[in-house]
């Protein structure tokens, strides 16, 4: 660990501008605001193009995670853009710790920066684990607390799009009502968090988004799960969500608060395991209770409203890895890749696209490691694992794409 | 032409009439017409990469039978898919094509074995339908043997020829074309005989087929064998049947073999859509067809004729004068550089003009083309000229130096900057790309400084493009020469050659010219040299004074797309194809011995030269070595990793190797089957790979405490690997994961009914790092054999979550594991026995760190450099590291592992997240071997290894910001020891 780090100041909270790699284009706008609102000034990069991987593969070790090296073309494609005052800017990471490479992200943007001559510029790590102090931006428990409800909002604009987008009457009507919710939501998230506004949100969401005219046909369902980046951003899947839709697909898509819930369980499995982390364990299990009732109450009003299928509750799907893959398996995406297959599968979605950056070392046990036990428990899963990669191609990709989708529309014809 | 497919199914599909299906793979293009069950039509030809105009010439020829009549029509196939949406035909994807077909034609099949282009398949029918096809990584399969064939100088129909009359096969890596390739080219440059190395090619299609495809899942019943290099290869169809153990009547190779993806499109073109299309009007549609480009485009390499005019005017300038033999009389120095691919020979004179100059693809066999070219030689040196002193250098020193008597065999590196050194004194990079390797070298004050050699992975370079041209039918030249005024460069990526295929095929679909495949490939050349293998982020990184050479450099194309990208002219000598040759001419002009010993005219007429193959027994490490006789009885062997194969005594017997010791010491700790008598609490087994290379002491204490008989796998060959083959999941895992397979497999036929291996996310802490994890794979393996192997299921397997950090904990959790299990075990026995493993494992390691002192000081005595051999502990393996310990031995270094010098240094300011145990080790030693002069560091890298990809970088910082040279070999399922030697020998001549 470099604990020649550059702080990211008091001052700098004035100065400078935060540059956050687009994830999940849903979520992250709420995300932004949540910042905004916290005093920060912002810009969400919603830059693409093979450029931007180009830019990574020259300042990231060829070998390492996809991810990587697109979040970090993306970063210093930015700062080389002259779009920004590179003197002026702060980049936002989002990092996860464990046992897996990805834990190296914040590192490696470092020695990138190094490499392409702006040392100068700081990196704040923004995790769970934070071992660094950034005096001018704590990560604090409030700043969390905010972040959680922005992804509840997500996770519900992002179930409803999916379910509504290809069976809309007029094309792109979802995407506008959602972009349309988002900018209320933003405004909504100024006045702080109240849990009675937010039942009462989701209940308006869920109701204007069932105003939309839909066709009367059953598509065929498609489940995406994988490693976090390349399952939820565009740049990383090349669109995969586009593709489904074209095809007539609807995905649908394990939100990104189980990542969190994930994230945290692990921290109560670190004591039931190996009695380790006393006092955070307790942090964690008020943590997980929390989160479990905030999703209780959107699966809730989803139901009660009756026109969406809900998510499936992160209980369930906790209990659902078990007979796969132990609790304690947890680099990565780790026994949450496992469990989200079977959670897919329990609720009928048969068709499975499993996401892994090429190369992913976790997924070679969560991921294809499991193809063969989950299809000889569950026989007519149609799973698909896709690498992404700088060098793979699209057409590849789309090829085999259309090969599970041929499948998929068999099964469900026959 | 005719044919009734005469089956009813078929009939009752194609009731109302005529349909047509057409398929366009990555190489070739396929239509089948059918009406009511007869094919009428059928046509299989290879496109070049012409989709357009291929499919119309295939629908015109179609029309001659067709007529006016309408069809219907779908299109299938990769290179297909774009063209099918642009042109409004239904698209089928192809898999799903034959599955239709075959579940229609032929109901009985079990499975289905689909090999094309680029593409491999299989569909299970039995027990659930399920079609896969190959990953990412997994390579070509009809392209592959392609470039196979264009290696050994053969057509594939030679290929096919030669592979039937084999006589044994070469294990070849299976998992990728390039690693295939690196097996390959070795064999040939040592005489093997070409129809085993035809044969040996297709045993490995058929292993990846089945090792990537199958993952486990049996090939049996009926299978149906399709696709175009099923259809032509018999050899190929010989292996297939042998290894998958099939019966004639089960084995199915049918008539519609090569278009039966077409005949799928047929079938389903009816359901897919009702429009039926003439002759005329599909054709207007394939040709109006607008495909929309998605694929990323560059700048030309030149904007106009006059821009390359002064290109070339400035390279004509670093030219060698040519005499006329004829016209030269005195002494003469012979200089050959017998590479991969190409062999290259220079004869000079006193003033170091060129006598005579040869450059020739090896075809197979370079003994007889360095024969040849001395016998022209000598037959134009007549009396006036003399040859007194001659030097070899490249893969095949050392054969061409035993056959030929050649005076000195020198490392490619010093004959490459002589030879650079005398066209720029001031040189400070050179940078060679040869037909399969990527060199490059930094020059500090007279000196070679720091080396950097491609790895495995990506070593398609010169032979890629060669091969690439000739798949399109040009010649190298011409597709070069193409590639200089392509409008627009497809932007083909720099991971591998593997993925430029598919990003080629993405290409053509897009509708890139072969002139803008041309100079994409180039670009691709050098930027995977900039990025990947120099890893250069500046041009400023690489030097002032560059030379570029290598037959590669002779393409302008890669000359241009180099000086771009950089951004400086570089120098090209005109002769950059043969600098290997022209530095070992000079050299032995600069080294004359007293006689030359080089084989005279006399006895070169007589000369003859055979080789054969047989398995070294020296060791455990049964090298298949290549025996080459010589007339005279000069004798050459090669395949060895070790002097025993050559039948000599070990003369190395007392120069200590780490790797050796710990291997004895693990190996030794308790037998490798089970014994006549076994403790009370029964057998429990020890698979020996990944961690157990290091906790195998701890375990060993604590259950051997507990009353159990512990055994273990015993020492991995490539056998063991072979024998697990067939349950690995993910072919992209690492090496000593994948093995972990074969171990598993052992123990279970050794009768072990308990295996033990735990999951284990940390590590020992050594309290030097933030952390101390274990990487997923070593952490968590256990789950994945649990879950891929079948023959875990009636056996006790345990494996569960422990932390070996605290006695207490791990009492707890091991006492809660075996209690089920062993009802009269209690808690004090079991925090006993943790106790004894812990014991047993200190000892082990301080036993490491004396033995690593004592090598220290024994080189120091002997005055020996100490190479620390590091990577992680399972490196140690003997097929693993491939003997790569015992190759540095015989080098002369005395060779210490990581784990017995990292304690000797202090962890280092570590710009990464420094969280996994084995990997900090690194660092340390790292920062052990910069402050000794005598110490140098060699990193072991197995092919895949994610945290690699983050170390390297690291190690590679601490060294040389201490001016220490840098070494990384990666290392994986491939057993050519040729590029490590080179690499090793490199190291050493530059201490």
């Amino acid at each position: 660990m470099n604990t020649n780090y550059v702080q990211f100041t008091e001052e700098m909270k004035s100065t400078h501008t935060l540059l956050i790699p687009n994830m999940l284009p849903i979520h992250f706008r709420l995300v932004q605001r949540v910042l905004e609102n916290a005093g920060y000034k912002t810009e969400l990069l919603e830059t693409h193009g093979p450029h931007i991987a180009e830019t990574g593969l020259k300042y990231v070790h060829n070998d390492t995670c996809y991810p990587a090296i697109l979040v970090i073309g993306q970063l210093i494609d930015a700062l080389q853009s002259g779009k920004y005052d590179p003197h002026k800017c702060a980049l936002l990471q989002f990092q996860t710790g464990g046992g897996c490479r990805a834990s190296n992200y914040v590192s490696l943007l470092r020695k990138a920066l190094i490499n392409a001559g702006m040392d100068d510029v700081p990196v704040i790590p923004l995790g769970l684990s934070g071992i660094e102090t950034h005096p001018g931006f704590p990560n604090s428990v409030p700043l969390f607390y905010r972040m959680a409800h922005a992804v509840l909002y997500g996770d519900l604009l992002m179930a409803i799009v999916n379910q509504v987008r290809p069976v809309e009457k007029n094309k792109g009507e979802a995407m506008a009502l959602c972009n349309k919710w988002t900018d209320v939501l933003v405004k909504d998230l100024e006045h702080g968090i109240n849990a009675r506004r937010m039942r009462k949100n989701y209940r308006a969401i869920i109701r204007d988004f069932a105003k939309i005219p839909r066709e009367d046909r059953k598509p065929v369902r498609v489940g995406v799960v994988g490693e976090i980046y390349v399952k939820f951003s565009p740049l990383g899947n090349n669109y995969l969500d586009d593709f489904l839709v074209s095809e007539g697909a609807e995905v649908v898509m394990p939100g990104l608060l189980d990542f969190f819930n994930y994230c945290v369980y692990n921290g109560i499995m670190d004591f039931e395991l190996y009695h380790l982390g006393g006092a955070k364990h307790l942090m964690n299990r008020i943590a997980y209770k929390f989160l479990c009732a905030k999703q209780a109450d959107m699966i809730a009003a989803i139901k009660e409203e009756g026109t969406f299928r809900p998510m499936t509750p992160f209980t369930h799907t906790v209990d659902l890895a078990k007979d796969f893959v132990g609790h304690g398996t947890k680099m990565g995406e780790g026994w949450l890749l496992v469990a989200e297959m079977i959670e897919l599968a329990d609720s009928g979605v048969m068709n499975i696209v499993c996401t892994q950056p090429f190369g992913c070392l976790p997924n070679h046990i969560c991921g294809k490691g499991m193809m063969k036990p989950i299809k000889e428990k569950i026989p007519g899963a149609n799973i698909v694992a896709i690498d992404y990669d700088a060098g793979a191609s699209a057409v590849n990709q789309e090829n085999r794409l259309k090969l599970m989708l041929s499948a998929a529309r068999r099964n469900q014809d026959g | 032409m005719v044919r009734n497919l005469n089956n009813s199914a078929l009939d009752k599909h194609t009731h109302s009439g005529l349909t047509m299906g057409l398929d366009v793979g990555s190489t070739t293009a396929k239509i089948a017409v059918v009406k009511q069950g007869k094919l009428l039509f059928e046509r299989y030809v290879r496109h070049f990469a012409k989709i357009r105009e291929t499919l119309t010439g295939l629908v015109r020829e179609a029309g001659k039978i067709i007529g006016k009549e309408s069809f219907t029509a779908a299109l299938s196939g990769s290179a297909g898919l774009g063209l099918a949406n642009a042109a409004g035909i239904p698209f089928v994807q192809e898999v799903w094509a034959t599955g239709e077909v075959i579940r229609q034609i032929e109901p009985d099949t079990s499975a289905v074995i689909e090999l094309g282009g680029e593409d491999a398949k299989i569909i299970f029918f039995d027990g659930g339908c399920d079609e896969r096809m190959n990953g990412t990584c997994a390579g070509g399969t009809g392209a592959f043997i392609d470039q196979m064939a264009s290696l050994l100088d053969v057509t594939p129909d030679e290929l096919d020829e030669l592979s039937l009359q084999h006589k044994k096969l070469y294990p070849i890596a299976s998992r990728c074309g390039v690693f295939a390739k690196t097996d390959v080219q070795p064999l040939l440059n040592q005489g093997a005989s070409k129809a085993d190395v035809a044969a040996s090619i297709y045993q490995a299609v058929v292993n990846q087929t089945i090792a990537g495809l199958a993952q486990g899942r049996k090939i049996e019943g009926r299978v149906m064998f399709l696709g175009g290099p099923l259809y032509f290869c018999k050899g190929l169809r010989e292996r297939f049947v042998e290894t998958l153990k099939l019966t004639p009547e089960n084995a199915i190779f049918p008539e519609y073999a090569r278009i039966a993806v077409a005949l799928g499109a047929a079938l389903y073109s009816e359901s897919a859509s009702d429009r039926t299309w003439t002759v005329d009007s599909l054709l207007e549609s394939i040709e109006n067809a607008k495909i929309a480009s998605t694929s990323a485009r560059t700048e030309p390499l030149f904007r106009n004729q006059e821009e390359y005019r002064a290109f070339a005017e400035r390279h004509a300038k670093a030219t060698v004068d040519l005499v006329d033999i004829h016209d030269y009389s005195g002494n003469a120095y012979l200089g050959i550089d017998c590479g991969s691919t190409t062999t290259k020979l220079t004869l000079i004179g006193e003033d170091c003009r060129i006598l005579y100059q040869y450059y020739s693809s090896n075809r197979g066999n370079p003994v007889e083309i360095v024969r040849a070219q001395l016998t022209e030689i000598y037959n134009l040196c007549g009396d006036r000229v003399n040859i007194v002193s001659s030097a070899v250098t490249g893969y095949g020193e050392e054969l061409i130096r035993h056959a030929l008597g050649v005076d000195h065999g020198i490392v490619e590196t010093v004959a490459h900057y002589t030879a650079a050194k005398y066209f720029k004194p001031d040189v400070d990079f050179i940078l060679d790309i040869g037909g399969q390797d990527i060199k490059c070298f930094r020059i500090r004050n007279g000196a070679v400084d720091s080396i950097m050699l491609n790895e495995a992975c990506s070593s398609g370079c010169g032979s890629f493009i060669e091969t690439f041209a000739r798949s399109m039918s040009h010649t190298a030249e011409e597709f070069a020469k193409k590639g200089l005024f392509a409008e627009a460069p497809v932007n083909l990526g720099s991971r591998c050659t593997v993925f430029m295929n598919s990003q080629v095929k993405q290409s053509q679909k897009d509708g890139a010219t072969v002139e803008d495949i041309s100079a994409g490939l180039s670009q691709s050349v050098v930027k995977n040299a900039i990025y990947k293998v120099i890893r250069a982020h500046s041009p400023d990184e690489l030097g002032q004074n560059i030379v570029v050479q290598g037959g590669t450099f002779l393409n302008d194309a890669v000359l241009r797309a180099f000086e771009r990208e950089i951004g400086r002219d570089v120098i090209r000598p005109a002769i950059a194809g043969l600098m290997g040759a022209y530095g070992a001419s000079l050299y032995a002009k600069d080294h004359v011995p007293a006689e030359t010993n080089l084989i005279s005219r006399e006895n070169l007429i007589s000369f003859t030269h055979t080789s054969k193959t047989t398995t070294c027994r020296g060791c455990t490490n049964n090298c298949l070595l290549t025996v080459n006789t010589f007339s005279g009885g000069e004798r050459f062997i090669s395949g060895n990793k070790c002097e025993k194969g050559l039948g000599m005594a070990n003369a190395n017997a007392d120069v200590p190797n780490l790797h050796e010791y710990k291997r004895n010491l693990l190996l030794g700790m308790c037998p490798d089957k089970v014994p006549e008598t076994v403790g009370k609490r029964g057998v429990i087994g020890f698979p020996m790979a990944l961690g157990m290379f290091e906790l195998l002491p701890l375990w060993h204490g604590i259950f051997e405490h507990l009353g159990f008989t512990t055994v273990i796998s015993g020492n991995s060959s490539r056998r063991t690997y072979e024998l697990g083959q067939f349950s690995i999941p993910s072919d992209t895992a690492c090496y000593p994961a994948k093995i972990m397979h074969g171990h598993v497999e052992r123990l279970v036929a050794m009768g072990v009914d308990t295996i033990f291996y735990p999951r284990l996310t940390w590590n020992i802490d050594e309290h030097a790092s933030d952390n101390h994890y274990n990487c997923p794979v070593v952490a968590y393996y256990s789950e994945l054999l649990r879950g891929n192997m079948d023959i875990l299921r009636n056996k006790r397997f345990l494996y569960p979550y422990l932390s070996v950090n605290s006695k207490k904990e791990l009492a707890r959790g091991l006492f809660s594991e075996l209690k089920p299990h062993y009802s009269d075990l209690t808690k004090a026995e079991v925090k006993k026995a943790v106790d004894a493993g812990f014991a047993e494992y200190d000892a082990y390691m301080d036993s490491i760190a004396k033995e690593g002192e004592r090598a220290v000081a024994w080189a120091r005595e002997h005055n020996k450099p100490i190479m620390i051999l590091a990577g992680r502990p399972y490196h140690v393996d003997s097929e693993i590291g491939h003997g790569i310990d015992k190759l540095a031995v015989s080098l002369g270094f005395a060779v210490v592992s990581e784990d017995a010098v990292y304690r000797l240094a202090d962890t280092p300011d570590v710009h990464v997240l420094n969280q996994w145990t084995y990997h900090s080790r690194l660092y340390r030693s790292a920062v052990f071997a910069t402050q000794n002069k005598d110490v140098q560091l060699v990193q072991l890298v197995s092919f895949g290894c994610g945290v690699d990809a983050i170390t390297t970088d690291e190690v590679k910082r601490i060294l040389e910001n201490e001016r220490k040279y840098y070494t990384q070999i990666k290392i994986d399922e491939i057993t050519n020891l040729g590029a490590v030697k080179i690499r090793l020998r490199s190291l050493a001549a530059v201490i």
